[in-house]
């Protein structure tokens, strides 16, 4: 057991874990857009101008997906994460813009131990990221489950 | 033409089927969702989900992928046939997201598409915003994915 590996009991309603920075390039929102969502507004700065956007945007489904990656980054990585049921919500505020920095904060705001698994707990976190200018680009709330320190940890 | 008349209000559209590689599920995990179930499938073995199994974020994707690709047909169609088709536009987001059980590398995912609403938003007369409810169904007929979402679309 590692000492700063983080397990269900970590996970204290209120704590806050930084998420980002991370830059978006232009040659990024195309590649994701290209393979799932080829939408002419994630494909060229020309059509992503023309749309309401106001320039080339990533896909919403993309900006999920670097949300993911940061809270991956920021909590889960060195943590008994055993996955997610779902997401109660996930609103795209403002467009994800090329060479574009988001950062933000996941925070703690209710922390459950599953009587059907013992072991283990759900986690239900607040997450927002903000863009250079200070605008909000995403909020999301979800459940992630943890394992506990005692008895969760199942791998080696 | 609008998509309620295109697509009436409870009807449930097959969109596609998508199957998730080894490669696939590992290539996008690589880079957005790097855990030990969606890297490798050894260690996926000693997890909940007991097998590699492609990021929820991953099925997700995949559901916005063979909507367009559904699109695309429709739109042709529709060109053929002189129709002018709905001009949809970007989404505020989604709700109710479930992952009911993991997909697994080598499973095929069937995507649908059903409008639940369509309402024409008051602060933007002739923008119409597009309710629909979305589902994944693997190839034993299990349901892998649900979620609520929204679309504009302009008249």
């Amino acid at each position: 057991m590692q000492a700063d590996r983080l397990y269900f009991e970590d996970f204290v309603p209120g704590r806050q874990f930084p998420l980002g920075p991370k830059t978006v390039s232009a040659a990024e929102i195309i590649e994701f857009a290209t393979e799932f969502d080829p939408q002419p507004m994630h494909l060229s700065e020309e059509a992503g101008k023309a749309s309401i956007l106001g320039g080339l945007a990533a896909s919403g489904w993309h900006t999920s997906s670097m949300l993911m990656r940061m809270i991956v980054d920021s909590h889960i990585a060195n943590s008994s994460c055993q996955g997610s049921p779902g997401i109660e919500f996930m609103d795209w505020k403002k467009p994800v813009l090329a060479d574009d920095t988001l950062a933000g904060q996941a925070t703690v705001l209710e922390a459950r131990a599953l009587k059907s698994r013992p072991g283990l707990g759900l986690v239900r976190m607040r997450t927002e990221l903000q863009n250079q200018r200070g605008q909000a680009v995403c909020a999301a709330e979800q459940v992630i489950m943890f394992g506990m320190r005692d008895t969760g940890e199942t791998t080696a | 033409m609008r998509l309620a008349e295109l697509n009436p209000i409870g009807t449930r559209i097959e969109t596609g089927t998508l199957e998730f590689t080894a490669d696939d599920i590992i290539r996008f995990a690589t880079k957005f969702d790097p855990q030990p179930f969606h890297m490798d499938a050894e260690a996926a073995k000693s997890y909940v989900f007991g097998g590699l199994c492609a990021s929820g974020w991953h099925t997700c994707a995949g559901w916005m992928k063979m909507f367009l690709a559904h699109w695309k047909e429709e739109h042709i169609r529709l060109t053929r046939e002189g129709i002018d088709p709905p001009k949809l536009g970007p989404s505020p987001g989604f709700k109710n997201l479930k992952w009911i059980r993991p997909v697994y590398a080598g499973d095929q995912v069937t995507y649908f598409v059903t409008l639940t609403e369509a309402r024409e938003l008051a602060s933007r007369p002739g923008t119409w915003l597009n309710s629909t409810f979305n589902e994944g169904v693997n190839q034993n007929g299990e349901k892998v994915l649900q979620f609520d979402s929204s679309v504009m679309e302009f008249t």
